[in-house]
């Protein structure tokens, strides 16, 4: 059924089971929401120098937004600032693919449990919940670091 | 996954509901023979965003397009003149279908939020007594859509007026138990849904009226959830203006009505300016058309009101009343069904009595958004989300809900399909 190419059991997993879920000391903190749908999230970063110490976050909304936050939360806890936006930048390639792309060996390696939201990026209503917390931990990461990091990204 | 019932395949005890329209007019709206999904047959429940189009208004808009496209009030030539009757017969036809006094007091716009859009300005630059100032209040419901609740807005932070408005009860109807105190002396203009898009309620317009009129107010009436699906009568209404748009109502997008009583169209100031609306133009000063003309600067939507002129012919055929009758029974049928989903929750009126055919409800913990999605997986199409009046979702604490809307097409049938679809998203995220 094509609807499992969107819920995948890795999706539900994270959804049901989320991964480092609830508000903890940060750096920064902001409130982003999806106003097509109210899928809200509030995120916040705890950097050690250049190293992701934490996000945690707290929100509500659909599974697939909630699902990507935990998994946001797997994959950036721990890494280098550099190597976070290589995979917020592969995960953004991949959802905005409209279904177009096959994740090729190396993808899978960036993206880990992420690879998962593939399906998603068929349904141009459902990416901009998939993508909720990779822009709010972006845009909490501009905050807490400051202009050097906004300057980065650009 | 579950497999659905066939949609035409009613009960005997269904079947034998008089109250319900004959299946055959499914006929007339070629959409509903869609299949999506390798196979599945759509089941269309979100007519309170937009309704279906019967063959009969798409046949109107192919035949004005193919044949008496001209534009309107200009040309002396022949077609000019057959697009400027078709223009102004469908206005004759939305007057008689609203028992409007004259048909000079029907003024096209492209929706119901431009019509409300309108009132609000035509106070706001107003003169006395209907002008809206600093010293004035403004008051609406918190059951608003949005397109009555922001005009408002920009009306009362341009002029400083004060916006006031009634609540809501946990039942899903407006709570009036302070209505002294919320229409006032000094209140300029009352303005509120007749049914709402999201809780479905039907609104008892005649106490919001009567006070209004006791302190000397306007009342405005948004009857966009209203008009495709009951008599609407504006001269029973008692309102001062009734706004609604037409693609609900089997009619094409593009074309919204407002209403308006005569004296006060004639007293109002225009709002948008522009050709169609003048009299006289120097390039000192202009002089306007007398309504409604006055409220319809530039080329209209032509196509669209002859559009909306058929779908107003083609509820009428099949008579209000017997339409109203229909949704009831259906309404009644889908608040039934929905009670015996395990942790359904029906936000608004749990019951079928003043109430209109759309139902929203929550289903558990599982996001409408993922409801929504599971049960588009099973050709059904619903709306998710806070329904343009986040208002009442911020009321009840809910993020968003799953709306489940009826029209004249709608079937039991249907309802059934969605019940099922909904033990399969339980099934799903269980």
């Amino acid at each position: 059924m094509k609807l499992d190419s969107m819920y995948q059991d890795v999706i539900l997993d994270h959804y049901k089971h989320p991964h480092g879920r609830g508000l903890r000391d940060g750096d920064a903190e902001v409130h982003h929401v999806n106003p097509t749908c109210g899928d809200e999230i509030t995120l916040r970063v705890r950097y050690e120098g250049s190293r992701i110490a934490d996000v945690s976050y707290e929100g509500q909304g659909c599974s697939i937004s909630q699902a990507s936050a935990s998994v946001l939360n797997d994959l950036l806890v721990g890494k280098e600032l550099a190597e976070a936006r290589k995979i917020q930048g592969t995960f953004l390639e991949l959802m905005h693919s409209k279904g177009q792309l096959e994740p090729d060996d190396a993808m899978e390696e960036v993206l880990e449990d992420a690879i998962a939201f593939a399906g998603v990026s068929k349904y141009p209503a459902r990416v901009k919940c998939a993508l909720l917390s990779w822009m709010a931990w972006k845009d909490a990461t501009a905050q807490a670091l400051g202009d050097s990091a906004t300057k980065e990204t650009a | 996954m579950t497999e659905l019932p066939g949609l035409l395949t009613a009960s005997d005890h269904r079947a034998s509901d008089h109250r319900l329209l004959d299946e055959a007019i499914r006929k007339d709206f070629p959409i509903l023979d869609r299949m999506i999904h390798d196979g599945k047959k759509l089941v269309y429940l979100d007519s309170a965003a937009t309704s279906q189009k019967p063959r009969q208004v798409l046949d109107a808009l192919n035949e004005y397009y193919e044949r008496h496209n001209a534009n309107v009030h200009r040309g002396v030539y022949t077609i000019a003149e057959e697009a400027t009757a078709l223009y102004e017969g469908a206005r004759d036809k939305i007057a008689a279908f609203i028992n409007a006094p004259s048909r000079d007091e029907v003024i096209f716009t492209k929706n119901a939020s431009e019509s409300l859009n309108l009132v609000a300005n035509m106070l706001g630059w107003a003169d006395e007594p209907y002008r809206v100032d600093h010293e004035t209040e403004i008051v609406i419901t918190e059951m608003e859509h949005h397109s009555n609740i922001v005009p408002w807005q920009l009306l009362s932070q341009r002029t400083g007026a004060k916006l006031k408005w009634f609540g809501i009860t946990d039942d899903g109807r407006l709570d009036l138990s302070n209505i002294d105190e919320i229409i006032t002396e000094k209140t300029k203009i009352v303005s509120f849904v007749l049914v709402s898009n999201i809780l479905g309620t039907q609104n008892p317009v005649e106490t919001i009226v009567r006070r209004a009129q006791e302190v000397g107010a306007l009342v405005c009436v948004d009857a966009s959830q209203a008009a495709p699906h009951q008599v609407l009568d504006v001269q029973a209404l008692q309102a001062d203006f009734v706004a609604f748009t037409g693609h609900k109502m089997a009619g094409p997008t593009g074309i919204g009505v407002l209403w308006g009583r005569q004296e006060l169209l004639e007293d109002l100031p225009p709002f948008l300016g522009g050709g169609e609306m003048i009299e006289t133009v120097s390039m000192h000063s202009s002089t306007y058309a007398p309504a409604p003309h006055k409220f319809e600067a530039g080329t209209p939507p032509i196509a669209q009101a002859v559009g909306l002129g058929a779908a107003v012919d083609y509820l009428t055929a099949i008579g209000m009343d017997r339409i109203a009758e229909h949704e009831h029974a259906i309404t009644e049928y889908a608040v039934k069904r929905l009670l015996e989903v395990p942790d359904l929750r029906i936000i608004g009126p749990a019951t079928a009595e003043d109430r209109g055919a759309t139902i929203s409800f929550t289903l558990g913990d599982i996001h409408p958004h993922d409801v929504g999605q599971v049960l588009d997986e099973q050709g059904i199409a619903v709306r998710v989300g806070h329904h343009c009046a986040r208002p009442v979702c911020l009321r009840y604490g809910i993020p968003a809900t799953t709306r489940a809307s009826f029209y004249l097409y709608s079937t039991p049938a249907e309802v059934d399909a969605l019940v099922e679809g909904l033990e399969h998203v339980r099934n799903f995220f269980g």
